[in-house]
Formats: structure tokens, C-alpha cells, sequence
């Protein structure tokens, strides 16, 4: 039986699935953050702007899809923080901007600015978005200040349904330590999972010896950050919400008990962090070994995934508020049953787009990438 | 400075005017080389002649440069839905997200994953691979238009939604109806509009050539296969024009009287070929005659907007005043309307305090009252019948120059393709100052249009459902003015860029490699 409510979790987990796919993606971003820290040459910057260059894309459409879908089945989310915590949103987009021309313009004659003011915006942009998407992603634990009431609507003077309270406008999500700890783990792993990946594509001793020292000094930041973030999570208090009168209160261990009530979800994410960890520790170990970025890339999406499951599932708020009673749940906050069975079926296609996705993925890496690809290929950054 | 006393309305209605129109600026240009580079590919895969392969590869570095900041573009509208409309995007979010959430699923990868084959696979993938991957690049970007086109024709024209006062929304109810002849009406028409545009790009920069008299050869065989497809789309364009504007007729009465500058309505209603408009007229229902002058085609108008030349449009004052005819009865007047969105306003309130209360039988009346009256909920917002009318000037000079200019194109490319085909076009000098000189008019065009469609559309987000001064989010408007200055340097700088890039390359020529 197809209910409201299993169209609700299932689109909670398209949303958490594509959030981890977007996590693991971020390595593209990683990688720009380390375009002047890992190279001395030109041609070694070329050579790692030109691996990045192929799969930016990537991570950009997830995001815009990100976006869309969390739009389509949870629109109160879409309209209480995008218009809400206006500050951060617009923060993260400005960079995505400039990563977006940054590729193709930089080695073009002409492009005004000079090659480095470009890679000057890949920098930027990796290391703002990683960041500010791990902030962002934290105030899902940790709540913001905000008022819904749907009611206004009918007030002809200030209609508007959700009103963010604090002045700020979602820079406040800074000051909060624990928003910050994984705001600096998410931008750790991206670049750890970066430093992975050279490993995997490139084909240049100099570059494999300095991403081998790299990688420990990347990895363990994000080690250390990501568990404060995480048992200072598990050990907090979270946002519940009781399934027959809808209240949210604050209940002590909330996340703790969703994931020992949920042992799948626990299960699973054991299995990710794990397999993350599995990616880095023997990239560090064996100099031989190149497919890390498997292991911790197909990790983190399942961690990630994880982690935001246990914050809409089981009765929680995914998207809390201070002011308990305006708390965003997947039952309040999401679209119609008619628009989730709809997009639903839509969502039939995503295993296609995903299989061609691959398909043409392996079709353009079947070698390693070094110097000579880039020069000749006529259409190199 | 006046400008810094606009409201946050007025900020936010000009920040997302501002983006969508930059992002406007590289779309159609996307649309339409792209088709025109993947046919070129295709004649090389058919012949073999190496020579299309190196014209393929040169439209495809622009391409590739315009592609980068046009989605550099795109990115910021989806998200303004959210930080600038966020009640727009809960009240109408139900329907609205979701095309939005296909575009991405289903377009936007198909477009990101093939246009890297297309780029960087020519020696890596089969010469049938790499030519079915520049078809499906260009396939996603013209799929990415369609489901944006389905989001924006139904705001124009809302339909397949119910509203629902518990969740205080509407919901969607029918979703095929969502993707109305509107919406398909509206996505030949853009998407034509974007293949004038990539042809007067190729036969404009190809012109260029012949006047350095450089590329010669490559530039003749771009000018056949640019001029041709120009003027098939522009005779499209002109086609599908003409459906769109029996659509505004239909949902949007008061746009068409905009776009005519029409105050008081008639049968047998001209349209008016030349116009200018009376400046000194500045109340709707002052008696001073809208127009200094005027060349009407008689007719024309009814026949354009009903399919019957006896029609009876109607303008301004009548879509204020009411009384007259429609397909669904006696229009109502906007005193009348006013009235019932006020009473649709107050039931929903009513509805939500009796619920709260558990008053069921209470909640039961206002919920029908509310059903009643909700075709005109908007109008429960505006106070005065000015505020129904658009800006009638800009509407009315938009909507001439597009068709003018489309009417142009037709005969640039008639011209153009008749003179390459009996080989005179090398030696018509004037002809490729011309050529070269149209690629701003299809930029000019294309902006008007989307003028004509947004600004004809005001007050409304949502025709007669959501006027935009419910639609805004709670934000101040000092914020707003920020981000808009941030984007406007912002994009102005990249566009700077964009355009020298291009130069260069245009300059560099086909023989790069
Ligand atoms: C090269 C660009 C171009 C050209 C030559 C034309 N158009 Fe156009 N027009 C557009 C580009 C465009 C557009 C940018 O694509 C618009 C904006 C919104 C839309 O749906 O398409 C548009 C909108 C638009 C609308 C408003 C639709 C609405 O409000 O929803 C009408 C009535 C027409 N057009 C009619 C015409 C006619 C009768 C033309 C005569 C040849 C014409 N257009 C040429
Ligand atoms: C890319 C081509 C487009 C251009 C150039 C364009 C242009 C404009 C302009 C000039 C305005 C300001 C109107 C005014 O305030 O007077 C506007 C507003 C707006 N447009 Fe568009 N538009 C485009 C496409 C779209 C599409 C496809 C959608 C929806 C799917 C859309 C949704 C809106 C919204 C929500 C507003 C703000 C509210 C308003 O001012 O009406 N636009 N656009
Ligand atoms: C007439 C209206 C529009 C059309 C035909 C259109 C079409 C396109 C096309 C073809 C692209 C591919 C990139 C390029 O520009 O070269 C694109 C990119 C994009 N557009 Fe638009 N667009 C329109 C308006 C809008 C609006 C109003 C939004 C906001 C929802 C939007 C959101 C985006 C986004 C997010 C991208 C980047 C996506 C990516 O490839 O990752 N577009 N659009």
C-alpha cells in the first residue's frame, strides 16, 4: 500500500540520497582548494584543473537538482530557509557562479581577468561551499530561528508564511560551534576525497608523491571534526515530534535513539564511515594502491545519506526551529500526496540517468590522465 | 537618490528581472547553435568531408564558452524562487516544483554528462557515439527549456490545482493539465526564437569572414546551413507567435489590452501595425485618446485574438468595468472581483479559527464560501483598479518591435538563402553588413518578448490567484539591494568576459587546432 506517509519518507530519501550524492561530489570542490597548495608548475596546475574540469558538472547539476527536488516534495523547507536564511543561500550561490565559468574560461585568450584570477575563484568556491554546505546542513540538527504560520496569508499587509526571526539571516549559523565542526569536516573530506581522486586519475609521479603527504593531513581534520560533530549530535538533545498530536519537544538523545531504534540506518552507516575510513587508511598505507576514492566516495554518500535520514525519520524534525511548534517535519512540510505520487513516478528515471551517467563516465576514463592528454586535447581549460 | 526608496517588491521584482534577463542572454544562443553545431557534425559523419568536422569543432568552442555562463546564470533563478518568493514558493510550490525538479532530473544531467563526451571524447568514444552525444547535449538543453517553459506558462494560465485551506496551498489535482497547449504553445515559440538566434549568430559571424575575406569556404557553408535553418525557425516563430497570442487573449485580457494599448474595447478591433502612444494619458479612465497616431490593419486584432473577425476585445477599462461578454459569461467588474476575493480571503481565515476550535460546522460553511470566491482570491489583495493595469507603454513598444523584428528576420533570411544558393552571396557586401549587424537584433528580440510575457503579466505571480505583493518573502529590502548590486557587477564583469573570449576566438578563426 502506497500511503501519504511512505511517499513522504520515501521522498525523504531521495532528498538524504541526493544530499550524499552531493557530499561525495564536493571533492571537485576539494580539489580547487588545493589547486595552489599541491602544485609548483603551471603545467601542474593545468593537469589538475583539466581532471576537476571534467566532472564539475557534476556536482553542479546535483546541486540544482538538489535543489529542484527538495522544492517539489518538501516547498515549505524551500520557502522557509531559502527565504529565510537568505545570507548563507546566497553565499553558496555567488561561488557556484564563479566556479561555473572558471573552468572554461581561464586558459582562453582574451578571458580580461588572467588564468589566476579564475583559479582564484576555483579556490574560493572550494573552500566557501563545503564549508557553508556543512553549516548549512548542521542548523538540520541543530535548529534555527524562524516562525511559521500559515495563517498569514490572510493577513493583507504582511502576508508572509515564514518568517525568519533573527536579523542575521542565516549567518548567524556561524557562531555555533557544532555548526562549525562539520562545516569544517564536510570541508576536510572534500578534500580528502579530492586527494583520492588525483591519486585515482592522475598519472604523474611528482603530484602522487605530494598528494600522499597531503591526504593524512586532510584526512585527519576531517576525522577529528566529523566526530565531535557527530557524538556531540548523539549526545544532545533533538527535535521530536509526536505522531498523534504532531507537538515537537525537545527530547535528551533523540538522534542517539533514532539510530538504535532504526538499526538498518546504524547499520548502514557504520558500513559508510567505515568504508571511508577503509579508503583513506590504505591509500595511506600502499603507495600502490589508486581506488580509495571508491571506498571513501561510495562511504560518504552512504554516511551522509545516513545522517539525514535519522534527522526526518522516526518521528523528528528535519528542519527545526527554536520555536518548537513551527519545526519543519517530512508530514508538515512536504507536498501534496497527488505531486509526491507524480514525481514519484518521475523518480523512475533517476536509476537511468544514473546508469548512463556511468555508462559515459567509464567510456571517457579508460586511462589515467597526464600532461600529454591535456596538450593535446583541443578542448583543454 | 529616488531609487533607494523602492520598496523590497521593488527590489526583488528587479533583482529577478535582472537575472533572467542575463541568463536570456546565453539560453537562446545554446538552443540554437546547438542545433545548428550537431547538424554540422552530422553532414561529417554522413560525407566524411573532414572540412564540416573542423566547422562542427569551431561553432562548438562558442558554444562551449556561452554554455558556461548561461549556467552560471540559471543557477541563481532556481534559488530565487525560494529567497525572494518564498510565499509564492508554498503556496504554489505544490505545482510549481515539480517541473523544476524534472528539469533537473531528467535534463540537466542528460545535458552535463553528454556535453563532456562532446567536448573531450572526440578521440575517445566511436564518431557515432560522439555524434549521438552532441544530440543529446543539445537534446537536454531544449528539454531543460520545456520544463521551465510548462513552470512559467502556468503561472500565466493556472490550471489542474485545487485549493486546499488546511494546508493553505494549492495542490495539484491533475498534472497533464499542468502541461497545457499553453505550455507547449509558449516552449515552440521560445525555443524557435532560440534557433533565430543561434542563426543569426553563425550566418552573422560567418558574414564577418567574407568581409575580412578570410574562411571563405568555411564561411559559405556555414551561411547555407545558418540561413536555411533561420528561416525555417523564423517562419516558426512567426507561427507559434501568433498561437501565443491567442493564448494571452484567452487567460490574460488585460495583457492583450496592454499590449495593444487598447483602452476601450470594440468588435472588429484593429491591430494597430505603427503606433505611438499619447504620453499625456495618465489615468486609465481620463478621456484623453491613448494614441498620438496610428496604422491599423483592420480586423486584425479580433481575428488574431478570438479566431473570428467579429470579435469583441476587450480593453482596459472594460477588463475594469466588466460587463461584457465571455466564453464563461458576463465578465465581472474589479469592484465585483475585489469584493469576492476579500470575502475568499476572510473565509479562510474564518475556516482556519473554526478547525482550531474544532468547530466543524462552522469550518464546513466557510470552506464552501471559500470554494465559491477563490477563482478571484488575488484580487482580494489589490486595492485600486490601477493596480490591475501593467505598464501599458513598455508592454505595447515590446510587443511591436518582437514582431517587427520577426518580420525582418523572415526577410534577412529569405534573402540571405537565396543569395548563397545562386552565389552571390560573396560579393553582396551590403548583405553581410547586414548579416553582421543582426546578431543584437535577435538579442533585442528575445528580451522583448520575455518583457511582453512578464511585465504584461504584473500585478499577478499568478494570474488572478497570487498578486506578487503576497508572493515576495520577509526579508528587508536593503538585503536585497545588495544582492542585486552583487549580481549586477557580478554578471555585467563575466559578460565582459564572455564577449572578448568569443571575439578572440571568432578572430582566431576555424583554422585553431
Ligand atoms: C527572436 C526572438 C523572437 C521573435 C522574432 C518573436 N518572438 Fe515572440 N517571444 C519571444 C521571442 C521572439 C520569446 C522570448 O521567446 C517569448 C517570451 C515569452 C515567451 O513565451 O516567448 C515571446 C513572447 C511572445 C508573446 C507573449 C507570450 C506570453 O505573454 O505568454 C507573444 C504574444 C509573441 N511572442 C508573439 C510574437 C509574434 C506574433 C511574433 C512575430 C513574428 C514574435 N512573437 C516574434
Ligand atoms: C529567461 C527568460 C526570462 C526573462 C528574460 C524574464 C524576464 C522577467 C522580467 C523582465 C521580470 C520583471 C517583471 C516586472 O517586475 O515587471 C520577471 C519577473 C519574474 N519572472 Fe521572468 N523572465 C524569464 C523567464 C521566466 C521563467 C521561465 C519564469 C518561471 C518559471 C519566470 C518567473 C518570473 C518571476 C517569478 C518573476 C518575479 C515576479 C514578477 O516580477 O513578476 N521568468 N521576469
Ligand atoms: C525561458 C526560460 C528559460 C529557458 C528556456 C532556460 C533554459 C536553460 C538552458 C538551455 C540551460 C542550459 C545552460 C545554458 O544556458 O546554456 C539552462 C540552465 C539553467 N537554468 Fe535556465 N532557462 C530558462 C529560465 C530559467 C529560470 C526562470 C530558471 C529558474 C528556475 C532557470 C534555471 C536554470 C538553472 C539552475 C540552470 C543551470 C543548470 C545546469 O545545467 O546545471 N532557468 N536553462
Amino acid at each position: 500500500m502506497i500511503t501519504y506517509s511512505f511517499l513522504q519518507h520515501y521522498w525523504w530519501f531521495v532528498v538524504s540520497l541526493l544530499g550524499g550524492i552531493l557530499a561525495f561530489l564536493l571533492f571537485v570542490q576539494g580539489g580547487q582548494s588545493l589547486l595552489f597548495s599541491l602544485s609548483k608548475t603551471n603545467d601542474e596546475k593545468r593537469l589538475l584543473v583539466n581532471v576537476l574540469g571534467r566532472k564539475w558538472e557534476f556536482t553542479f547539476t546535483t546541486l540544482v537538482t538538489f535543489g529542484g527536488a527538495f522544492f517539489a516534495s518538501f516547498p515549505l523547507f524551500y520557502s522557509t530557509s531559502f527565504g529565510g536564511a537568505y545570507w548563507v543561500w546566497m553565499a553558496i550561490l555567488f561561488s557556484f557562479i564563479l566556479q561555473a565559468v572558471s573552468f572554461e574560461f581561464q586558459s582562453k585568450p582574451g578571458n580580461v581577468f588572467g588564468a589566476n584570477t579564475y583559479r582564484g575563484f576555483l579556490v574560493f568556491n572550494g573552500l566557501a561551499a563545503p564549508f557553508l554546505i556543512g553549516v548549512a546542513i548542521a542548523t538540520f540538527f541543530t535548529g534555527s530561528d524562524f516562525v511559521v504560520n500559515k495563517v498569514s496569508i490572510t493577513e493583507q499587509l504582511a502576508p508572509t508564511i515564514s518568517q525568519w526571526q533573527n536579523p542575521l539571516h542565516g549567518l548567524e549559523a556561524l557562531f555555533s560551534l557544532r555548526n562549525l565542526s562539520l562545516g569544517v569536516a564536510v570541508l576536510f573530506l572534500a578534500r580528502t576525497q579530492a586527494v583520492l581522486y588525483f591519486i585515482n586519475r592522475l598519472s604523474h609521479d611528482v603530484l602522487e608523491s605530494r598528494l600522499r603527504k597531503t591526504l593524512l593531513f586532510n584526512a585527519l581534520p576531517f576525522v577529528v571534526f566529523f566526530l565531535i560533530f557527530v557524538i556531540w549530535t548523539l549526545l544532545s538533545e533533538g527535535f521530536g515530534v509526536d505522531p498523534v498530536t504532531a507537538q515537537v519537544s525537545m527530547v535528551p538523545f533523540k538522534y542517539f535513539i533514532n539510530l538504535i531504534e532504526m538499526p538498518i540506518i546504524l547499520v548502514a552507516l557504520l558500513v559508510g564511515v567505515m568504508a571511508v575510513l577503509y579508503g583513506v587508511i590504505r591509500s595511506l598505507l600502499s603507495p600502490a594502491f589508486k581506488s580509495g576514492i571508491w571506498f571513501s566516495g561510495i562511504g560518504t554518500v552512504i554516511t551522509v545519506c545516513c545522517l539525514l535520514l535519522i534527522a526526518g525519520y522516526n518521528n523528528t524534525s528535519f528542519y527545526p526551529s527554536i520555536h518548537l511548534q513551527s519545526s519543519l517535519t517530512i508530514a508538515n512540510a512536504s507536498s501534496s500526496e497527488f505531486t509526491l505520487n507524480a514525481m514519484s513516478i518521475v523518480s523512475i528515471l533517476i536509476p537511468f540517468v544514473l546508469a548512463y551517467i556511468i555508462y559515459a563516465w567509464r567510456a571517457m576514463e579508460k586511462g589515467k590522465t597526464d600532461m600529454d592528454d591535456v596538450n593535446n586535447d583541443h578542448h583543454a581549460y | 537618490m529616488k531609487l533607494l526608496d523602492l520598496s523590497l517588491l521593488d527590489w526583488s521584482r528587479a533583482q529577478f528581472a535582472m537575472t533572467a534577463m542575463y541568463h536570456w542572454l546565453f539560453v537562446p544562443l545554446t538552443l540554437g547553435l546547438g542545433v545548428i553545431m550537431a547538424i554540422m557534425e552530422t553532414l561529417y559523419v554522413r560525407t566524411g568531408n573532414e572540412e564540416w568536422k573542423k566547422i562542427a569543432k569551431f561553432w562548438m568552442t562558442l558554444f562551449g564558452v556561452n554554455f558556461a555562463i548561461g549556467v552560471a546564470t540559471g543557477i541563481i533563478l532556481e534559488f530565487e524562487f525560494g529567497t525572494n518568493w518564498s510565499n509564492y514558493s508554498w503556496f504554489v510550490g505544490d505545482i510549481f516544483g515539480a517541473p523544476l525538479a524534472i528539469e533537473g532530473i531528467v535534463a540537466f544531467f542528460m545535458e552535463a554528462t553528454f556535453i563532456s563526451i562532446m567536448f573531450f571524447g572526440w578521440d575517445k568514444v566511436s564518431k557515432n557515439f560522439h555524434l549521438a552525444s552532441t544530440w543529446l547535449t543539445i537534446a537536454g538543453a531544449t528539454l531543460s527549456a520545456l520544463w521551465i517553459l510548462v513552470a512559467n506558462a502556468w503561472m500565466q494560465h493556472p490550471v489542474g490545482m485545487e485549493f486546499n485551506p488546511l494546508t493553505v496551498r494549492n495542490e495539484m489535482v491533475d498534472f497533464w493539465a499542468v502541461i497545457s497547449t499553453f505550455a507547449i504553445n509558449k516552449f515552440f515559440h521560445t525555443v524557435f526564437s532560440g534557433w533565430i538566434m543561434g542563426s543569426l549568430f553563425v550566418v552573422g559571424v560567418s558574414a564577418w569572414y567574407l568581409l575580412k575575406k578570410r574562411e571563405v569556404s568555411f564561411a559559405m557553408k556555414s551561411i547555407v546551413v545558418g540561413s536555411l535553418f533561420g528561416l525555417v525557425s523564423s517562419l516558426l516563430v512567426a507561427f507559434t507567435g501568433d498561437s501565443s497570442a491567442y493564448d494571452v487573449a484567452q487567460a490574460q485580457p488585460m495583457k492583450l489590452a496592454a499590449m495593444e494599448g487598447l483602452y476601450e474595447g470594440k468588435s472588429e478591433a484593429g491591430l494597430i501595425a505603427i503606433g505611438v502612444l499619447n504620453p499625456a494619458k495618465k489615468e486609465y479612465n481620463d478621456s484623453i485618446n491613448p494614441y498620438l497616431f496610428k496604422i491599423e490593419i483592420p480586423k486584425m486584432l479580433s481575428i488574431l485574438g478570438y479566431r473570428d473577425q467579429q470579435a469583441f476585445v476587450p480593453g482596459i477599462i472594460n477588463v475594469i468595468d466588466g460587463g461584457y461578454e465571455t466564453q464563461s459569461g458576463v465578465a465581472l467588474s474589479f469592484a465585483e472581483k475585489h469584493e469576492r476575493g476579500k470575502a475568499a480571503i476572510e473565509s479562510l481565515k474564518a475556516f482556519q479559527q473554526a478547525v482550531n476550535k474544532h468547530d466543524d460546522a462552522t469550518a464546513m460553511i466557510e470552506r464552501t464560501k471559500l470554494k465559491k470566491n477563490f477563482s478571484e482570491f488575488g484580487y482580494g489583495y489589490l486595492e485600486h483598479p490601477s493596480e490591475l493595469i501593467p505598464n501599458v507603454p513598455i508592454v505595447f513598444y515590446s510587443f511591436r518591435f518582437m514582431v517587427l523584428l520577426g518580420l525582418f528576420f523572415i526577410a534577412l533570411f529569405g534573402t540571405v538563402f537565396y543569395m548563397s544558393s545562386k552565389n552571390k552571396m560573396e560579393d553582396a557586401k551590403w548583405l553581410q553588413w547586414v548579416c553582421l549587424w543582426s546578431i543584437p537584433l535577435g538579442y533585442v528580440a528575445g528580451q522583448l518578448g520575455w518583457t511582453v510575457a512578464e511585465m504584461g503579466r504584473q500585478p499577478w505571480a499568478i494570474q488572478d490567484v497570487l498578486p506578487l505583493k503576497a508572493a515576495v518573502s520577509g526579508i528587508s529590502s536593503s538585503s536585497v539591494q545588495i544582492t542585486f548590486f552583487l549580481f549586477l557587477a557580478l554578471f555585467t564583469v563575466l559578460l565582459l568576459a564572455e564577449v572578448r573570449i568569443m571575439l578572440q576566438q571568432i578572430k582566431k578563426g576555424p583554422e585553431i587546432d
